[in-house]
């Protein structure tokens, strides 16, 4: 599946998922000498994005800009606070707990931890054929357990241990039973959440191949959100950067890592190190000051402004909308922007 | 920051003129031979298995290891802070600067502890103690160790501060650790292990849980910081990444045991362990799309029942009826790089 094949069936096809200016608040409370008061954390504030029928999707950013957020919303584990979400055109927020239901068989989703989302006292066989138990009517209850074999077949896990509890396997193959779990239902969506930063580096490669390949095989699409931007660009037909609850940036693969005109994501670029010491010196790295603001109080104008070095007066006061100015073929929410 | 030796093989790389090696023979530090077990009722966790290496001044060690391949747990020991029971050193030898560090009284091992060899650690937030402020955590340890008078110490924690580039020092070693984010954290860590001038500073992850525009705020800090004092480092660390920027030597663990050693060049340019060019070649990098990317099976082994003959063999191309039976031991590869491969001539030559 190179990328050029996939622009021109995408340009041709529906998007499977639309988001529309998602956003989420989530209210904390402050005591004072003042008394109570009510503050609103801006998670994700505006964020639009399509996926497309069996690409993948990258969600990049550092910890606390939303990109979780956006897919606990997405999958309404979290009220969303305004915006709109379409799935293959039906509307994601308003479903009814009957069409919600249908909808949960077609979007699945993997999670950082494969230790805390199995159930300890469920045998491996089980926990994977839950899903036909909850959906009934896909496969009739004596298929199950050969199903769910033929499932971790698919995953590279021995199916004679399907009598085993989830304490027996290591982290690696832990998650492959979460994915063989979310593939259970035939999904034409997984989100994956940070799916291997819990996991040895010998053995995060193995888990992002076989996602890999099953999307090969079955075609699904795939929302993958990563702090690794390395492993990103591996495995992403398309990528936004978030940053403080927006997208920042957005584009094919290449033009984000190549040829980003951001200059927040320029900067994310150069402060990840490259495992080879020839590149030592060689880089133009940029080196941010100081932190991500506090979401509950973001910086007027662009959020970035605060961190930027290209930042003038215009930065403070215009929202820097997320569009196309250079001509380059993907937008980037920069008043100024321009090629690293 | 260069070891000479290192220095001659590659010229490009500057070397601060005000350092000397130490021409008395005694290294910095020497390990060698190290052995560490923890006696659990599940059994004896061999956690580390003849651990060698050296640091000299200015340098950049990295140990390199996943999880339960006993990076860690080997510098607890040169630190003489194992907790015991249930672990004991049951074996080995660590020399700071030609004295040996093991069996050494408590109080004089605290004293080196103190002046000489420093450590940071991964968790910033939660190895700081969270009743105090951090101003009064930086001075109290001058006070103890050197015997500065409470307002000398005050002083000299804001400097300290100021040194690791922490914002409004005066104002800020009034808070208390939860108000400081992760990266700051680990900033007052630093100030901390730097306030008693140390020779040696262990950094264990010190970057892992930190985003990576902190982690290069960090690691530039702790290069600026070992420029100026001339420092030698031990970084312990999963990433391949951070040690191609930083290392000046590599020391490759697994399931408690050095692998490989050499140069970062030999490590990258000339790997002669199979578990070295595994790791090398299934981690993704950020400069180029590869289609694939090649995979290591299975994963770490359980330290509480090591396979025998060499522990990587389960998961090795290479392996064969003489590597399930004989545990390699480390064969020269060339100048200062060895390898702990039966067949590291056909690493070398398959590379």
């Amino acid at each position: 599946m190179d990328t050029d094949h996939k622009s021109v069936e995408m340009s041709s096809t529906k998007p499977l998922l639309e988001v529309q200016d998602l956003v989420k608040h989530f209210t904390v409370e402050s005591s004072s000498l003042f008394g109570k008061k009510t503050e609103f954390v801006r998670a994700v504030d505006g964020v639009s994005l399509e996926v497309y029928p069996g690409e993948t999707l990258g969600l990049v950013g550092e910890s606390g800009c939303g990109k979780s957020t956006v897919a606990r919303t997405l999958l309404r584990l979290d009220k969303v606070t305004s915006g709109q979400a379409y799935f293959d055109g039906e509307d994601i927020f308003s479903m009814s707990r009957g069409q919600l239901r249908q909808w949960r068989r077609r979007v699945q989703m993997i999670f950082q931890d494969p230790y805390g989302s199995l159930d300890p006292r469920g045998s491996v066989g089980e926990i994977i054929s839950e899903p036909w138990v909850v959906h009934s009517g896909i496969y009739p209850k004596e298929e199950h357990q050969e199903r769910a074999r033929d499932l971790m077949r698919q995953v590279g896990l021995n199916p004679n241990h399907d009598g085993r509890y989830p304490f027996q396997f290591s982290g690696g193959q832990r998650q492959r039973v979460g994915i063989a779990r979310a593939l259970a239902l035939r999904p034409e969506l997984i989100i994956c959440d940070e799916p291997v930063s819990a996991l040895d580096v010998s053995v995060q490669s193995q888990v992002v191949s076989l996602l890999k390949e099953i999307q090969e095989e079955i075609g699904l699409a795939y929302i993958f959100i990563s702090h690794d931007l390395a492993l990103v660009r591996h495995i992403s037909d398309r990528v936004a950067v978030m940053y403080l609850g927006e997208i920042v940036e957005i584009g094919q693969e290449e033009d984000i890592y190549e040829r980003s005109t951001h200059p927040y994501t320029q900067a994310l670029l150069s402060s990840v190190p490259i495992p080879d010491p020839a590149t030592r010196g060689q880089r133009n790295r940029i080196i941010l000051e100081g932190e991500v603001p506090s979401p509950i109080n973001p910086p007027s104008g662009c959020r970035f402004r605060t961190r930027c070095w290209k930042a003038q007066e215009k930065c403070a006061q215009e929202v820097p909308k997320l569009i196309d100015r250079l001509s380059h073929g993907h937008p980037s929410a920069c008043h100024y922007p321009e090629l690293g | 920051m260069q070891r000479e030796e290192i220095v001659a093989m590659d010229e490009s790389n500057n070397t601060p003129s005000d350092q000397q090696i130490t021409g008395n023979g005694g290294h910095l530090l020497e390990v060698s031979d190290l052995h560490v077990e923890f006696r659990t009722s599940g059994g004896v966790v061999k956690a580390v298995n003849g651990v060698n290496y050296i640091l000299d001044e200015g340098e950049t060690l990295a140990i390199l290891g996943e999880s339960g391949s006993g990076k860690s747990v080997g510098v607890e020991a040169v630190m003489g802070i194992v907790e015991s029971p249930p672990g004991f050193v049951t074996a080995g030898s660590v020399k700071f600067r030609g004295t040996e560090l093991r069996g050494m009284e408590e109080d004089q091992l605290c004293k080196i502890r103190g002046h000489n060899i420093a450590m940071i650690f991964q968790e910033a937030q939660a190895t700081l103690d969270p009743g105090f402020t951090v101003g009064h955590q930086i001075s109290e340890m001058l006070r103890l160790h050197r015997g500065l008078s409470k307002e000398e110490a005050t002083k000299k924690s804001v400097e300290l501060m100021d040194r690791v580039q922490i914002p409004f020092a005066v104002e800020r070693a009034n808070d208390y650790p939860h108000q400081f984010s992760g990266g700051m954290c680990q900033r007052v860590m630093i100030a901390m292990a730097l306030a008693l001038d140390p020779d040696v500073l262990i950094a264990d992850e010190p970057t892992t849980a930190l985003d990576v525009t902190i982690q290069a705020q960090v690691m530039q800090l702790l290069s600026e910081l070992q420029t100026e004092t001339g420092m030698g480092i031990i970084l312990i660390t999963h990433d391949m990444s951070v040690i191609a920027d930083v290392a000046d030597r590599v020391v490759v663990m697994y399931a408690g045991r050095v692998v490989e050693t050499g140069s970062i060049h030999q490590i990258f340019d000339q790997p002669a362990h199979p578990y070295t060019v595994g790791l090398m070649n299934c981690v993704p990098r950020l400069d180029r799309k590869e289609d694939n990317l090649n995979i290591i099976p299975g994963s770490p082994p359980n330290p509480i029942n090591l396979p025998a003959g060499c522990a990587f063999h389960p998961r090795c191309s290479l392996a064969r009826e003489r590597c399930l039976s004989e545990t390699p031991v480390s064969a020269e590869v060339g100048p200062y790089h060895q390898s702990a491969c039966h067949f590291f001539e056909e690493v070398l030559v398959g590379h």
